[in-house]
């Protein structure tokens, strides 16, 4: 009975979903191989989905990716290898991490060039802030006739 | 039945009561007469009742399953449960809208209730700038996303809401993410009526706080609870996927982080003043850019569930004039503020200026991140993608100086601060990290050297935000009823502080602990077999089926046993909803101290067999308790009596009298 419940629940799930994610089926015997598999496709994207790795998305699409990438990696290529094959096949945007190139520069740099910017403008200001104090300060500090006639009188009492 | 037309009408009445507000009260403030500038707190509570007229007037459609109602009909169905009918109303472009305005109009309208201390003309300008926000979403609901449209034929039946909205994340998530973003807009109005009428001082810092307080408390809520909903709901264990949408939350989070602690310079020195103005209108300015990509449908992202490009046009004018608008009004306005208080570098103010580069790089890496590729693909064609992999190698780089120095913060003096001397209160902190990095060094017997000093580094901040607390009550040193009298006696905002900087720290550990220790097993089982993670064994009993209110659920059995002792059952589910064709996967969570084990169900093989993915995260529910105890801090430190709405006037005045040097 239980086993017909399931049969019946299967069929009936097949029908209404899709594939969730990476399936058992599609693991390599070989540890080492399918770690780096692993690390590959969560740096993949899955072109038809919005904003997931092909670890993550049950698209069929990304299926085949997964196996496609498994299937490079047990012919011996490298890391570099599979992406150089995908990216020719498919484009940059396969890659979640984009390749620093002339057009992507400005991502890669943006924040730095923010950072940098900013810390050069605190320097500025702060120098600027030091000059300001600087010139401001012993103007304040200059005393009145009345202070400096009071100044005179106190050291003249200790003189004596 | 005419309840549609009645919320609309209430909602053009409220668009003719902002557009009132939006210009009498700043005519007004100019003329320098009181009656017009009066005008503005009437108006702003009666917008808000209209605007609350129209929510309800929406809200009664969705109850009674109006389907002669187009927005209704497109995101309701009769037989969904009652929650998800209410919650229904913004799980969608008109009705979430429509809570965007109606938040406006509540922060409108506590502005004019509780700003009694304000001085009239800034008050008058504040409500006007933030009704003239009002009048262009008002009238951009009104042009574009109408939800009161009516269908000539009624449907008998609705379409049913998105199934995967129907949880009671939607009931939370957007209200709390939407008091943030739109809180922030209270910040903005403060700015620019300070630049309308050039005068900014402290005081003016320590009335727009208590604000950016709340919504940023709110921002802080409603990114966690939207975590954790995608961690439980998307079945493959992630909490966060610098997705667009989630960016377009983080990034007012971020300026808004920033501004308070700028505007915690400007309200104590008088210095920052210019950059906190700055500060709090790219703080709304990003919740704006927010919304603008996650309504116009610009992205095409999990959340995005409108597409129009008229409303994308219309998003882009509001953005436009208004981003662009106060950023001119600034550049004009600005070299006009004197500014304040000196401070050496080494000092508290030095330190908070530290936090504001790093926060804002931060925030310009996630806002660059963001959009590169759209605006990259509209000026080139061509398309790359910016994912994960990105913001983690960018992001990290900026955060950690930032979580290194935020202990000396609170421990440096105002205006000039002894660095050595702190270095030493906190090496109590280091040495803590100290110990748990090599704790851990041992335990993973060798391995990466990032997971221990990761754990250090957020142990360290932990531990930092505590020291202040623990030296200024003499805990350890004086009888613990002393150290209690004490720590009452301290002000609320340094508790506030104390809780804040901690919970980062929590969460940061539940960051590392998620994502360097999880474990994964993805395996298919048929009933009977067993799967085993850790120290548990998974039993797999079999399959149920059961008929919920609008959905035919499958549900899986699992017995969970850790060394042989029962510890309790997981029973993963899949939804399906017959109205929309689509399934669910409903992940069963089984919360052991602060990890969880995690069972999601997958694949159905013909031959009986049940894919399964199961998790093991551990200390993963610290991520979002972190969250919990920073919002407390925020709760503890507005609740502080210097900022508390209508506090006395002598904490005022003794402000004023504090040498501005």
């Amino acid at each position: 009975m239980k086993r017909l419940c399931l049969v019946v629940a299967v069929l009936w799930l097949m029908v209404l979903s899709p594939a969730v994610a990476i399936g058992p089926d599609e693991f390599l015997s070989d540890a080492a191989l399918e770690a780096r598999a692993r690390a590959l496709s969560k740096e993949l994207r899955c072109m038809v989905c919005q904003n997931q790795s092909i670890d993550d998305s049950d698209a069929p699409l990304a299926r085949d990716l997964r196996i496609l990438v498994r299937e490079r990696l047990q012919a011996g290529e490298s890391d570099q290898q599979v992406i150089n094959f995908l990216v020719a096949r498919y484009g940059e945007f396969v890659l979640l991490k984009p390749r620093f190139s002339w057009h992507t520069a400005l991502l890669w740099l943006g924040p730095a060039a923010v950072l940098l910017i900013g810390a050069c403008g605190v320097l500025l200001l702060a120098r600027r802030g030091r000059a300001d104090s600087d010139r401001v300060t012993p103007a304040r500090e200059k005393l009145t006739p009345a202070e400096a006639a009071r100044l005179a009188e106190i050291l003249r009492q200790g003189e004596q | 039945m005419m309840i549609a037309e009645l919320g609309h009408y209430a909602l053009v009445l409220a668009l003719a009561l902002a557009l009132v507000q939006a210009c009498v009260p700043m005519i007004g403030a100019r003329k320098d007469d009181p009656v017009l500038m009066a005008v503005a707190g009437p108006t702003a509570v009666a917008q808000f009742c209209f605007v609350a007229i129209a929510f309800a007037a929406l809200t009664m459609c969705y109850v009674r399953s109006d389907f002669s109602v187009v927005n209704v009909f497109e995101n309701s169905h009769s037989a969904k449960p009652l929650i998800y009918k209410l919650s229904g109303v913004w799980g969608n472009h008109e009705g979430s809208m429509l809570l965007w305005v109606l938040i406006l109009s509540v922060f409108g309208a506590l502005v004019a209730l509780f700003g009694a201390n304000l001085p009239a003309r800034l008050k008058a300008n504040v409500l006007a700038v933030q009704s003239s926000i009002a009048v262009a979403f008002i009238l951009f609901i009104l042009v574009t996303s109408n939800p009161f449209l009516r269908i000539p034929d009624a449907p008998l039946e609705g379409r049913d809401l998105n199934p995967i909205l129907q949880d009671p994340g939607l009931a939370i998530h957007p209200p709390l993410l939407y008091v943030g973003y739109v809180g922030l807009s209270i910040s903005f109005s403060f700015a620019i009526a300070a630049l309308i009428d050039r005068r900014i001082d402290a005081a003016w810092a320590r009335w727009v706080r208590p604000w950016t307080l709340l919504a940023w408390m709110f921002l802080t809520l409603g990114i966690a609870m939207g975590s954790y909903w995608a961690y439980y709901t998307l079945g493959w264990g992630g909490w966060w996927f610098w997705d667009p949408v989630e960016n377009a939350s983080f990034m007012p989070w971020l300026a808004a982080t920033a501004l308070l602690h700028s505007a915690l310079v400007m309200e104590k020195r008088d210095a920052l003043k210019v950059w906190t103005i700055l500060l709090a209108i790219l703080a709304f300015s990003l919740s704006l850019i927010g919304t603008f990509l996650v309504r116009s449908g610009v992205l095409t992202s999990v959340h995005a569930f409108a597409t129009d490009p008229t409303r994308g046009v219309f998003i882009l004018a509001i953005l436009l004039l208004f981003i662009g608008g106060s950023l001119a009004l600034f550049a004009l306005r600005a070299p006009l503020l004197k500014q304040g208080g000196l401070f050496a570098p080494i000092s508290r103010e030095g330190a908070l200026v530290l936090n504001n580069l790093f926060l804002v790089s931060a925030c310009a890496t996630v806002f660059i991140g963001t959009l590169y590729p759209l605006v990259l693909e509209a000026l080139t064609g061509e398309k790359i993608s910016v994912g994960a992999p990105f913001f983690n190698a960018t992001f990290a780089p900026l955060f950690v100086p930032l979580l290194i120095a935020m202990p000396f913060g609170p421990l440096l003096a105002w205006k000039r601060g002894d660095l050595l001397g702190v270095a030493q209160r906190l090496v109590g902190a280091a040495g803590i990290a100290a110990i748990a990095v090599a704790v851990i060094f041992a335990m993973e017997g060798g391995g990466p050297l990032l997971v221990p000093f990761a754990i250090g580094l957020a142990l360290y901040v932990m531990a930092g935000a505590l020291t202040e607390i623990l030296e200024r009550t003499g805990l350890l040193k004086v009888p613990l009823a002393t150290a209690f009298a004490r720590g009452r006696g301290l002000p609320r905002s340094a508790w506030g502080a104390t809780f804040a900087h901690f919970g980062l720290g929590i969460t940061l550990l539940g960051v590392i602990g998620e994502t360097q220790w999880s474990l994964e097993r993805i395996a298919e089982l048929k009933p009977g077999q067993s799967i085993s993670i850790r120290r548990y064994d998974l039993h797999f009993d079999g399959v149920t089926t059961r008929q919920g209110p609008n959905y035919r659920e499958l549900a899986a059995h699992f017995t969970v046993r850790r060394h042989g002792d029962l510890v309790g059952v997981m029973e993963p589910a899949k939804r399906s909803f017959p109205s929309r064709g689509t399934a669910t996967t409903e992940t069963a969570l089984m919360t052991r101290g602060v990890s969880q084990l995690y069972l999601s169900l997958g694949d159905p093989n013909p031959d009986g067999s049940l894919a399964v993915r199961l998790y093991y995260k551990p200390l993963v529910l610290l991520i979002w308790f972190g969250a919990v105890v920073m919002v407390i801090g925020g709760a503890l430190s507005l609740s502080d009596r210097r900022l508390r709405v209508g506090a006395p006037k002598p904490a005022r005045s003794k402000a004023a009298l504090s040498p501005a040097e």
